[in-house]
């Protein structure tokens, strides 16, 4: 009834192209901007934005990253870790180096230096596929990081190895450092998180994303009918690190403020964001928020519930916790393989026929 | 722990409206993950003291103490969850016990002037309170603690170091690597050669190091290790009948989890500490009649006396006696987080007041000053007992070497200054 | 015997008895990854569970003692009984033949010819949920594991090379257990697999489910049969690393010194596993102590053991033992 192609006519080109072609969705999609962009803004505090929107919104970013190598060009990466470690420290490197340059551009800089060490380790993926690829993307992860720890120039020569964002700004208001307003770094991040969803939403539908998700379907294929295995698999390598970049940078400046490298982007965190893509649905970037939404949203809450709400104590509260994501993660998997974004999908063929299915 | 999760949930519930009146002490503590063995117990003693201080004197200052838990797992984003969750219930002081939380932690908590306690973790160069102005690391720090081996390692010695091989096994991350500018400085004043051996995080294969040393026979082995790699280190020295008294831990790499694994081979094992071990203190016997016999003791209610227990009491007393200085500063019992800051400040731990407190002899004595935010670095060394099963203090507590330590303290705080642009609070 | 040679044959036969040991967690992944093609992410938690399981019944520990006291008010922890290692090594087989039946009948029954990826994931879950049940179970605190190993150089070895070559030397007893205890269950598991009813259903499965199917074998039966396995490679995997380290947390972690070793010798060829985990401990021992080391800081063998399979696959792209990928439009 609401969700439905019928009475919705293009006229032109445009609205033929557009990304949401059916109405209902494009309200749908307008709301969400209005109330994340007008709304939300207005009413966080620091509790909000720092636990729970901040890494949700990087997180988001990392998942669209890492959606567009593995869900839609079919390349496996456990190397998230590592390359949101470039992200991190690159930006690092610039913000310390030129203090007086927007945040926007050491944020848009570093992922582009990440791409470039993405599509450098992505040459082995022209020879080795599958579950055998990860071992390519491993050894980034852990040469990277071994690299950050090692060599002292890209901590500043720092007694310890961490390093901590100093404070900037962006058109005068302060986006980094322990002084900023809650909206502030809420909006810087949101900024970022709307232009990857963009980006990736376009490139996915246009010829680049077609001939990424050739390959994934059969490589040989693929080649077969003139897409050029080189350039897709490495664009998509780098494209995928660009993103992941982008987040590694926010992790670090706006969200914590001071990382070291083994702790913040080891191993687990690969993983991490590996599992946020596969919950939330590959191939999909609703799926990618879904996904950050789950893992980062669903630890907390039931955290609140059990240690805030019913007093329990916070070891029984953490083991609970899970038991409960492991056991969601394989209810969701039996009920419907594809992820959430799957689920999303079936509303939406629901809701196209409601009230009247048959 | 006798009371039900039920009637637990009641409790929690009406806890939900928080009473401002309170003493806030949040305890971000990690009884999960993998460090869990070590947060364990510091969680627990650092709880216990202040549920001793509410049941038997009803508080600080007629003040009753409240310690909210959160669960950090030893995880950064956790721990910033934790911290945001919990300064909005007027929160004193913090203690993370992680190296990591700290770093994130030191620029928020000076914004929001609250106050962080690292005792013997976190940012060495923390000492210098004219630059971090809400962060305190009495009474040690990690450099103290490299340079309080070397000096046991000299009396041990006879007071001559020249050609003598030091090696040091130590965590690859921001922690592990604490120790080496100092023994590099120590190790030209003193003529030792210093080999480093990095683990890599987690370091549960540790062959190629312990090979290396058996390889490179060096007199002493210094160790700055955490969680697993503690236990395989231990382990491996054994297996290659490296002399155990001539094996150093930092207080991190010295409690009964680290050495149980290895059995009587680990008899002899040292370890510096910040405080003293044990349970033979009338202080405990208030805890057993208040805490445990009533029920009350946090988590299992087992870990009394093991070393890390005691170092969340130590802990806890320090900041409990903060929060009195504090209150006499200021005149006031219901004191802010700033008024904390300066009780913290201007604390004093002499000999007589641990006395009182039933804790004599349980620590250095120290004072703090704006400029000295890190105590005089006063170290003792105990060493483990593989068939009582407990660690003995085998020296006095020691200064260390302030010439070497304070122009480094120095030289860092103001590359941090500099890069920060803080003026100096003093 | 030059000093440097003499060094150098040490870290070679500690890298293979290192080796063995990676091998030994990668075997569990073989075994699984073979018969239904999945990849069992939670092999690592399945070797700190076993371990935590074995330490609980020898101490008489009161499973979910701590959610128990925390429920009921009580405060129980301990039976006050010790079982002797070999039976507890028994009652944690039969615990973790009852996990296999509750995977295959609670999760993996409903998966049936989903993508691997699918698998991998449910395999994800799985390892989140057995963590949390393994910790509230036994407690999150570090645990002694003893079931009588020995440990510690090899006291005759050094003595016999010492004087034979004037260089002792070191060769730890755990590890010389570890190898027995590996040749053991590799030859035993591939006798079974070679000459035994169970065996040959096995890796007809393995070959291809629906001509398995439909010459009677029990599909069910067999994923029982193969996870049980695979629990029992983690038991072992986790009795010879927690005697190590004691039973705690990060044992979960031993997963990833396996995961080159799987690429390096194939997912799918358990000798795939030995060899492919001989040449990744000697590899990364031998690089540690001859350009590590001395070059480049020190702790390079982490990475190191990655881009040694990575080096392989370049030229083997479906590992050393790997079945030959044949790819058809």
């Amino acid at each position: 009834m609401f969700y439905r192609e019928a009475g919705d006519f293009s006229t032109t080109y445009a609205e033929d192209q557009q990304t949401f072609p059916i109405k209902f969705d494009r309200y749908r999609y307008y709301v969400v901007l209005f109330v994340a962009i007008f709304v939300i803004p207005f009413m966080v505090n620091d509790y909000w934005v720092n636990s729970l929107f901040l890494p949700f919104l990087i997180y988001a970013i990392a998942a669209i990253g890492l959606n567009i190598l593995v869900g839609y060009c079919g390349q496996v990466s456990l190397g998230t870790g590592g390359f949101m470690a470039v992200g991190a420290y690159a930006c690092y490197k610039l913000m310390t180096a030129m203090p007086d340059v927007s945040m926007f551009i050491h944020i848009l800089l570093a992922g582009v230096i990440t791409a470039a060490v993405g599509a450098l380790f992505g040459l082995p993926s022209l020879r080795i596929k599958g579950f055998y690829l990860a071992v390519a993307t491993l050894a980034a992860q852990f040469f990277l990081v071994w690299l950050f720890n090692r060599v002292p120039w890209f901590y500043n020569y720092s007694a310890s190895g961490q390093i901590s964002a100093p404070e900037r700004d962006t058109f005068g208001i302060l986006i980094t450092g322990p002084n900023t307003e809650a909206w502030a770094t809420y909006m810087f991040c949101l900024i970022f998180t709307v232009f990857s969803a963009l980006v990736a939403r376009n490139l996915t539908r246009g010829s680049v994303g077609r001939k990424w998700m050739a390959i994934r379907d059969m490589d040989i294929a693929a080649e077969i009918i003139g897409v050029n295995p080189l350039r897709a698999k490495l664009t998509a390598f780098a494209v995928s690190s660009f993103f992941i970049g982008i987040s590694g940078a926010l992790f670090f400046s706006i969200y914590l403020g001071a990382v070291e490298v083994g702790e913040a982007f080891g191993i687990q965190k690969s993983f991490l964001v590996l599992f946020m893509i596969i919950i939330g649905g590959l191939g999909s970037i609703f799926g990618s928020f879904a996904g950050a939404a789950f893992l980062v949203l669903l630890p907390v809450l039931l955290k609140i519930v059990g240690v805030d709400w019913l007093g329990w104590p916070t070891d029984i509260v953490a083991h609970l916790q899970l038991v409960i994501v492991g056991g969601l993660i394989i209810i969701f998997l039996i009920a419907e393989p594809h992820g959430l974004a799957q689920l999303w999908r079936v509303a939406k063929e629901k809701l196209r026929l409601w009230p009247f299915p048959h | 722990m006798k009371y039900k999760l039920g009637t637990l949930a009641v409790a929690g519930l009406m806890a939900a409206s928080p009473v401002m009146a309170d003493l806030v002490f949040p305890s971000l503590s990690y009884r999960t993950g993998p460090y869990a063995a070590g947060g364990i117990p510091f969680a627990d003693g650092y709880a216990d003291y202040f549920t001793l201080l509410n049941e038997r004197d009803g508080g600080i200052g007629g003040e009753t103490i409240r310690v909210p838990e959160c669960e950090t797992a030893y995880n950064t984003e956790k721990g910033v969850e934790c911290y945001e969750s919990t300064k909005g219930e007027g929160a004193l002081v913090y203690q993370p016990l992680s190296t990591g939380i700290t770093y994130q932690l030191i620029p928020k908590v000076t914004a929001d002037d609250i106050s962080m306690l690292t005792s013997g973790l976190g940012r060495t160069s923390a000492k210098d309170g004219n630059t971090f102005s809400h962060v305190f690391n009495f009474p040690a720090n990690y450099w103290d603690g490299a340079s309080v081996a070397v000096k046991h390692i000299m009396e041990q010695e006879g007071g001559d170091l020249s050609g003598k091989k030091i090696a040091l096994v130590y965590h690859n991350s921001a922690y592990g690597k604490e120790p080496i500018r100092t023994l590099q400085e120590l190790s030209e004043k003193h003529g030792f050669e210093l080999k480093e051996v990095p683990v890599d995080h987690p370091g549960q294969e540790q062959k190629s190091q312990w090979l290396q040393i058996r390889r490179d026979k060096p007199d002493y082995v210094i160790m700055y290790g955490w969680g697993v790699m503690n236990q395989v280190a231990v382990q491996e020295a054994a297996n290659i009948r490296f002399p155990m008294d001539k094996f150093i831990g930092i207080w991190w790499s010295g409690s009964e989890n680290d050495v149980l694994a290895a059995g009587a081979k680990a008899d002899g094992y040292k370890a510096l500490t910040f405080h003293n071990v044990g349970s033979d203190y009338p202080l405990y016997d208030d805890l057993k009649t208040h805490v445990v016999d009533a029920g009350k003791a946090a988590g299992a209610g087992d870990q009394v006396g093991s070393v890390l227990y005691n170092r969340g009491i130590y802990a806890a007393m320090l900041v409990a006696e903060a929060a009195r200085t504090a209150q006499e500063i200021h005149g006031v019992t219901d004191i802010s987080s700033g008024q904390m800051r300066d009780g913290m400040e201007q604390l004093e731990i002499t000999e007589e007041k641990m006395a009182a407190l039933g804790l004599p002899d349980f620590g250095p004595e120290f004072s703090v000053s704006c400029e000295n935010h890190g105590g005089e670095g006063f170290v003792a060394v105990t060493q483990w007992d593989a068939t009582a099963k407990e660690w003995n203090l085998v020296s006095d507590f020691m200064q260390s070497d302030q010439d070497v330590i304070q122009p480094l303290i120095d030289e860092d705080a103001s590359a941090y200054a500099t890069e920060n642009a803080i003026e100096g609070n003093c | 015997m030059p000093e440097q040679l003499a060094f150098t044959i040490e870290v070679f036969m500690n890298g293979l008895m290192a080796g063995v040991l990676y091998a030994l967690v990668a075997l569990g992944f073989v075994l699984i990854y073979k018969a239904s093609g999945i990849f069992n992410y939670a092999q690592g938690v399945m070797a700190l569970f076993a371990a935590l399981t074995l330490v609980g019944i020898m101490e008489g520990q009161v499973p979910f003692s701590h959610l128990i006291n925390a429920i009921l008010g009580t405060e129980v922890h301990h039976f006050g009984w010790h079982v002797p290692a070999f039976l507890a090594i028994v009652l944690t087989m039969v615990v973790m033949i009852v996990l296999a039946y509750c995977v295959q009948r609670f999760v993996f029954r409903y998966l049936v010819g989903q993508e691997p990826i699918i698998l991998f994931m449910a395999t994800i879950g799985l390892a989140y949920f057995l963590e949390g049940v393994g910790d509230l179970m036994w407690g999150s605190e570090i645990k002694t594991l003893d079931v009588g190993l020995p440990q510690g150089i090899n006291v005759w070895i050094d003595e016999f090379t010492f004087e034979a070559t004037g260089y002792g030397f070191f060769i730890d007893n755990l590890d010389i257990v570890a190898s027995i205890v590996a040749a053991i269950l590799v030859i035993g598991l591939v006798m079974f697999a070679q000459y035994t009813k169970q065996g040959r259903a096995m890796r007809a499965v393995a070959d291809d489910h629906q001509a398995a199917l439909s010459v009677g074998v029990s599909l069910n039966f067999i994923w029982i049969l193969v996870w049980s396995l695979a629990g029992f490679v983690a038991l072992v995997a986790g009795i010879m690393w927690g005697a190590k380290s004691g039973v705690q947390f990060s044992l979960s972690l031993i997963a990833l010194k396996a995961l080159p070793v799987l690429m390096l010798g194939g997912f799918t060829s358990i000798p795939g596993a030995i060899v492919g985990g001989l040449i990744i401990g000697v590899g990364e021992k031998l690089f540690e102590f001859l350009i590590g080391a001395p070059f480049l800081g020190g702790a390079t063998e982490n990475w190191f053991a990655y881009m040694l399979a990575l080096v392989f696959l370049v030229f083997r792209p479906q590992g050393l033992f790997g079945e030959k990928i044949i790819e058809r439009v």
